[in-house]
């Protein structure tokens, strides 16, 4: 905290807000000082989102009956009713889904909607309407703002053509060069962007607090806040549960904070005992034409009951292989399961050869977003094994109550938060979509799982569910897993063996208890000397 | 409080509103001093024949082809279908029957045809539909033109060549379905055959949609890429989906006619599309959520408000066009406000 003394640029008092009858927060209150940076963390459904949204003025608030408390600017209190309004104020946010024009450059996008006007003979004629954009002047004042940021990027750069960290950084600028911008908020900024991007929107965001505009930083990802911020709130069910210095509490405490219960993410038992020497899959120069993750030639042999992992940098290839291997995507070269070959670019073919696949894009192919829960996790079944069926003669009809009761399981098992095995699945956080995704995964009882990206954008203790369920399938059936991760301190956890792809090749297959040095060397693609 | 407010909601503004327009409507009847008996009677008619058209739009709603804007290709089939009977000249329930058969054969073949296009045309079915329908129903033209008819009641009586514009089905099986038990409550007449036979192809539906097909045609309306991931043939789904539609269109017009008494070609099927379309979204189903329910209430509500406009408009302006005018400007109105209704809750 720069300013202790002058007063909170945002002070929320007291601010609760019910959708019908249910309270996703309540009696919440927290200033924030300029230049502070602030972090809000919590699991998925702890309220953050329906805070910020608040703080924005964003419709969805207004059109369920407002919300109740205060939130004062600069010491008065303001009423905002849309976003328009929020802006006005002087609060900036940038969104986890990017709201950028593709096709605009990133001047025009910084500019977007308050472009710099000169008068020409039609203006003066007809008014202000008919004035001409002044594209110098975006490109000089724009670019003045991406310098002031200290991010390497031209303004002139198509926003399609750039990788996702530097859209990012794009949203970040816009919201900058807002002259009266006091507050920015940034919603999982690091959510989506590799380890090096990551490290530089936090650069950004500790830059952004030296010219100070406070920032309100959302995040899943604790080391961030260990790293950037100086205050942190955690929320929980709605409440704040403590708002505290960062230097005064330790990664472990936050965690315990967001979940409220003892968590060990260490919990997994080691394998007992030795792997028997039977081969599940293998692959022969598996080619993958995964756009962005493209496979160039991958032979492996992944033993019965072990859990291989699959790690790398992002574009490397890594998902490519599991897509592959289930059909997703155009493949060539050989795989056989458990001896026999496997028909290639089938996922009917994969799933009959006993492969169940959690996928890593899961918001586009992990779900059926309006189906209940119960279906979701027994439409694969339903499909491929043609369970949860009643027979009358020739008809065949879903039993309901087969389907119910199987939800209502998964539900008890996973921990799944919902109103009843009815909800649509797309009305679910992301923690709780991941945990049917894995439910409908296991629900086909698969000799080998495949899970991609298992933990990404979920809290903690969703995190843990999931890992812990795929452990466990693992040494108590002797399911084979296939685990693809970005996350290293995640593979190492799990698997007993980490390929590292680079490149769409496999540079090396790794121990778990390898430095992190080795690691580092095979994901950037140099072969250890042998 | 909150149980009636949910159960308001759940119930959906646009219904209330129409409900709350029917009930104005028979309040104007009323005081008219209209034939209360007749009105109720002849909407209860209307709704059981059209709404076959109406079910007709879930199928391709289900697997995420939105509204069957081709449904013309359907009730085609089903003219065909009907006519080949009319033309053996069989009467009673074996003549409707067979016509129904042979309206469910065409409408597979047309139905199957035209899924194969909509297979093409991914993300735009609703478009190509609304002009392939249109084309099929000309393409017809020229076919009743020139079709092989031989009873005098189909052809022209002049000429002895081509099918007439409608053609009564009053010596063959007017009325087969709404004859079969019908009584009379008072001086309110209910054909009941007519909404058993409506509401068994319902219960086939539904039947449908809980089976193994029924459940792959809504993932796969749901969520392609989950579908094709979970071992779905996508192509394969959307063709039974589409040509279900069709088929039902098929016997839905055969229902139609049976009931209305006339089969109506060359240019008949082509305004078909808008009532059905407009009933279903009005009985509350969006583009992501159906359900056959939603064609029933909405048939009921957006006919019996049809029905009852026409009589009243009538009274309140004897002596002029006005009040065809005020028909015109009513059924489309609403038509109009069910489809602004399309996207569903979307604030």
């Amino acid at each position: 905290m720069k300013n202790t003394a002058a007063t909170p640029v945002l002070s929320i008092c007291n601010v609760g807000k019910a959708f019908g009858e249910n309270w996703v927060l309540s009696d919440v209150s927290l200033d924030i000082m300029p230049g502070e940076i602030h972090a809000i963390c919590g699991e998925n459904g702890a309220g953050k989102s329906t805070l910020m949204n608040i703080l924005f003025g964003m419709p969805v608030i207004q059109s369920t009956g407002g919300y109740t408390g205060k939130i004062l600017i600069d010491g008065e209190e303001q009423k905002i009713t849309s976003p328009e309004q929020a802006i006005a104020k002087g609060i900036g946010m940038v969104h986890q889904e990017f709201m950028l024009v593709p096709g605009f450059t990133v001047g025009e996008n910084i500019k977007l909607n308050r472009e710099p006007l000169l008068s020409s003979l039609a203006s003066r004629i007809f008014g202000s309407r008919l004035k001409k954009v002044d594209f110098a002047k975006i490109s000089s004042e724009s670019q003045h703002t991406l310098n002031r940021l200290g991010v390497e990027m031209q303004e002139s750069s198509m926003i399609e053509t750039l990788p996702v960290g530097y859209m990012q950084f794009a949203e970040i600028a816009r919201e900058i060069d807002k002259e009266n911008t006091k507050v920015l908020i940034l919603d999982e900024p690091t959510a989506v962007l590799t380890e090096s991007e990551a490290e530089l929107v936090l650069n950004i965001v500790q830059h952004l607090s030296d010219m100070g505009i406070a920032v309100v930083l959302i995040t899943h990802r604790i080391q961030d806040i260990k790293q950037v911020a100086d205050t942190v709130t955690v929320l929980r069910d709605g409440k704040n549960v403590r708002t505290v210095a960062v230097k005064d509490i330790s990664e472990g405490e936050i965690a315990q904070l967001m979940v409220g219960r003892d968590l060990d993410l260490t919990a997994i038992e080691k394998r007992s005992g030795e792997l028997s020497g039977e081969i599940a899959l293998t692959t022969k120069n598996l080619v993958v034409d995964m756009p962005g993750e493209q496979v160039n030639g991958v032979d492996l042999e992944i033993r019965k009951g072990e859990i291989f992992g699959i790690g790398g940098l992002a574009g490397q290839g890594k998902v490519g292989i599991a897509n592959g291997l289930m059909g997703n995507y155009p493949t060539e070269g050989e795989i056989s399961v458990f001896g026999k070959p496997l028909k290639l670019n089938s996922p009917k073919d994969s799933i009959a050869a006993k492969l169940a696949f959690v996928s890593e894009d899961r918001r586009r192919m992990g779900f059926a977003p309006n189906l209940s829960i119960g279906e979701n996790i027994a439409a694969p079944s339903m499909v491929a094994h043609n369970r949860f069926f009643k027979k009358f003669g020739f008809f065949e009809q879903v039993d309901e109550k087969a389907v119910r009761e199987t939800a209502e399981k998964n539900i008890q098992e996973f921990q799944i938060k919902c109103t009843g095995p009815d909800q649509p699945v797309g009305t679910l956080s992301g923690g709780n979509q991941q945990k049917v995704c894995v439910a409908s995964a296991l629900e086909l009882s698969p000799d080998i799982l495949l899970v991609s990206e298992p933990t990404r954008g979920i809290d903690v203790g969703a995190k843990n569910t999931v890992l812990n369920t795929i452990s466990q399938i693992n040494r108590e059936k002797g399911v084979t897993v296939i685990f693809t991760s970005s996350e290293l301190a995640e593979l190492r956890q799990m698997c007993d063996r980490i390929a590292i792809v680079s490149q769409g090749k496999i540079v090396e297959i790794m121990k778990p208890d390898a430095s992190d040095e080795e690691f580092g060397l095979a994901m950037s693609g140099e072969r250890r000397e042998a | 409080m909150s149980v009636v407010r949910r159960k308001i909601r759940e119930f959906g503004m646009p219904r209330i509103i129409i409900i709350a327009f029917i009930l104005l409507i028979l309040v104007g009847a009323l005081l008219e001093g209209q034939d209360m008996a007749t009105l109720i009677s002849d909407s209860l008619v209307r709704v059981g024949q059209n709404m076959l058209m109406a079910l007709a739009m879930l199928p391709t709603i289900l697997v995420g082809a939105g509204l069957n804007m081709g449904i013309a290709i359907g009730i085609v089939s089903g003219i065909l279908g009907g006519l080949i009977s009319v033309e053996l000249g069989l009467v009673g329930w074996g003549g409707l029957m067979f016509g129904i058969l042979l309206a469910i054969c065409a409408g597979t073949v047309g139905g199957f045809i035209y899924s194969l296009l909509l297979n093409r045309v991914r993300g735009s079915e609703m478009l190509i539909g609304n002009y392939l329908g249109s084309t099929v129903v000309y393409l017809m033209c020229m076919f009743w033109f020139a079709a092989p008819f031989k009873n005098p009641t189909i052809i022209w009586p002049m000429g002895g060549k081509g099918v007439r514009t409608t053609i009564p089905v009053s010596d063959f099986f007017e009325k087969v379905l709404n004859r079969f038990l019908m009584f009379k409550i008072g001086r309110v007449t209910i054909p009941t055959g007519l909404f058993l036979f409506v509401f068994l192809v319902c219960f086939l539906v539904y039947l449908f949609t809980k089976s193994r097909t029924g459940m792959i045609l809504r993932t796969v309306g749901n969520n392609p890429s989950y579908a094709a991931m979970s071992g779905i043939h996508i192509n394969k789904a959307r063709i039974i989906g589409i040509t279900l539609s069709t088929v039902l269109a098929a016997i839905g017009i055969n229902v139609y006619a049976q009931s209305y008494g006339f089969y109506q070609t060359y240019e008949g099927p082509l305004t078909m599309a808008f009532t059905p379309m407009a009933a279903i979204l009005l009985g509350g189903a969006t583009m992501k959520n159906v359900k056959i329910r939603h064609a029933v209430i909405g048939t009921f509500l957006i006919q019996t408000l049809l029905t009852t406009a026409l009589p009243v408009c009538n009274q309140l302006f004897p002596e002029s066009n006005l009040s065809e005018v005020f028909r015109i400007i009513i059924s489309n109105g609403i038509i109009l406000y069910a489809l602004t209704q399309a996207g569903g809750d979307r604030r």
